[in-house]
């Protein structure tokens, strides 16, 4: 029980850590994709492109064995990197979702860019972008689970050391998942929720 | 680092032999899955009593766990049941069975995003309520479900790569063993398998934009 809640411990940390990381690294490559400077946008778009087609595995095998950084440090930065690739496309698809001529409003009533993509732009693009970023945290709660491969102590890497001492497989996986339904389902109830108070409000 | 010694032809034909079994798992899981989640989200679709509460709720497990829990799931935990299975066709359940679901999911929200009046006007022109959805609701849904649906098929190949903890024989795994040998090799080979994965991955994602942008 112990080592379960060890690893439920280190599960919720490096999901916390990664969301607030890949939420800063992910906005930042959103505004990469659209700003009006375009060998900007390409790195923008290459990072995304590549990031999001390629597998979690493979970035966090990279970060574990060529840099050599410890198991549950490297499968955070990994799912960091992995997460922002996302992140900065539903951001993207927010903003351009807000119609050009709220831009061209601000801009000709005296704002400068910054300025109307801050009071005008993002505050109407944050409601578009909510939801997929739930989605985005769930997936990033689950994914969290690769960190057993690597040797990072979370939950999945504890259950695993716990079927492999005890011979008892069925039951400890069995364990395992009520513990991760019970980090999951109410993320998902609550992005849910929030899609749907949303969507009345439009 | 050693880039040259790491491309030899023995090596990179090792890879393409796992880049195979990468390929043939995910394809038999996308077409699996794909029929599975098709008369899921029917089903869930259709509100037909008791089946689609049951549904629901196994949709909502499956798609709330980790994919790894349900390969080492499958392939450790079901023999103690009696259900014991090779790797590969280990690692084609424990994917459908995922899979399935989120794409269960995919299909049923294309479904509701067929407008109403469609569906009234299909019965009220004396279509049966099968037909109002094979031919007029179907054929609309399934344009809108292609995207999503491909980004999934994409992150389906992606997730083939989890199955290295089972040591399925495919590109990661193969990967491995190529750099468990020389850890020079380590960086080069990662950086290939990378770029395999992307090609093909990047290859979707573009004909699923075109498709996109001929349907609008």
């Amino acid at each position: 029980m112990d080592m379960f809640l060890e690893g439920l411990k280190n599960t919720i940390i490096a999901s916390l850590i990664a969301l607030i990381c890949s939420l800063v690294l992910g906005t930042l490559i959103a505004i990469f994709r659209i700003a009006p400077f375009k060998p900007i946008n390409w790195i923008g778009t290459a990072y995304v492109e590549f990031i999001r087609n390629i597998p979690l595995l493979v970035i966090a095998f990279f970060i574990f064995l060529v840099f050599r950084i410890p198991g549950l440090a490297a499968g955070t930065m990994a799912l960091t990197i992995y997460t922002a690739a996302f992140i900065a496309e539903a951001i993207r698809a927010g903003i351009q979702s807000v119609p050009k001529g709220q831009m061209e409003a601000a801009r000709s009533s005296g704002l400068t860019y910054p300025q109307a993509m801050w009071n005008i732009i993002l505050p109407q693009a944050i409601k578009i972008v909510i939801p997929p970023l739930g989605n985005q945290f769930i997936n990033l709660v689950k994914n969290s689970s690769i960190i057993a491969v690597i040797a990072g102590g979370e939950l999945m890497y504890q259950a695993d050391l716990i079927s492999a001492r005890t011979f008892v497989v069925f039951d400890t996986y069995i364990f395992v998942a009520m513990f991760y339904l019970v980090l999951t389902i109410p993320l998902s109830l609550g992005v849910g929720q929030l899609e749907k108070r949303l969507a009345k409000n439009n | 680092m050693d880039f040259a010694g790491a491309y030899t032809w023995v090596n990179i034909k090792f890879l393409l032999e796992g880049f195979g079994v990468t390929l043939q798992v995910a394809f038999f899981a996308i077409i699996l899955s794909f029929f599975i989640a098709g008369a899921v989200g029917t089903v869930r679709y259709a509100k037909v009593p008791v089946l689609s509460q049951v549904f629901a709720v196994m949709v909502e497990t499956i798609r709330n766990l980790p994919l790894l829990l349900i390969i080492l799931f499958t392939f450790f935990a079901l023999p103690e049941i009696g259900i014991s299975m090779e790797k590969i066709p280990a690692a084609i359940v424990a994917l459908t069975i995922f899979e399935a679901a989120m794409i269960s999911e995919i299909i049923r929200s294309g479904l509701n995003s067929i407008d109403k009046g469609q569906i009234e006007a299909g019965r009220s022109s004396g279509l049966s309520n099968f037909q109002t959805l094979r031919y007029i609701v179907l054929p609309q849904a399934l344009r809108r479900m292609v995207p999503p649906l491909v980004s999934q098929f994409i992150s389906l190949l992606k997730d083939t790569s989890l199955c290295v903890i089972i040591s399925l024989p495919e590109l990661t795994h193969h990967a491995q063993v190529i750099y468990g040998q020389n850890s020079g090799y380590l960086a080069p080979i990662l950086l290939f398998i990378a770029f395999m994965y992307f090609a093909v991955n990047y290859t979707l994602s573009v004909i699923s934009r075109r498709l996109e942008a001929k349907n609008i």
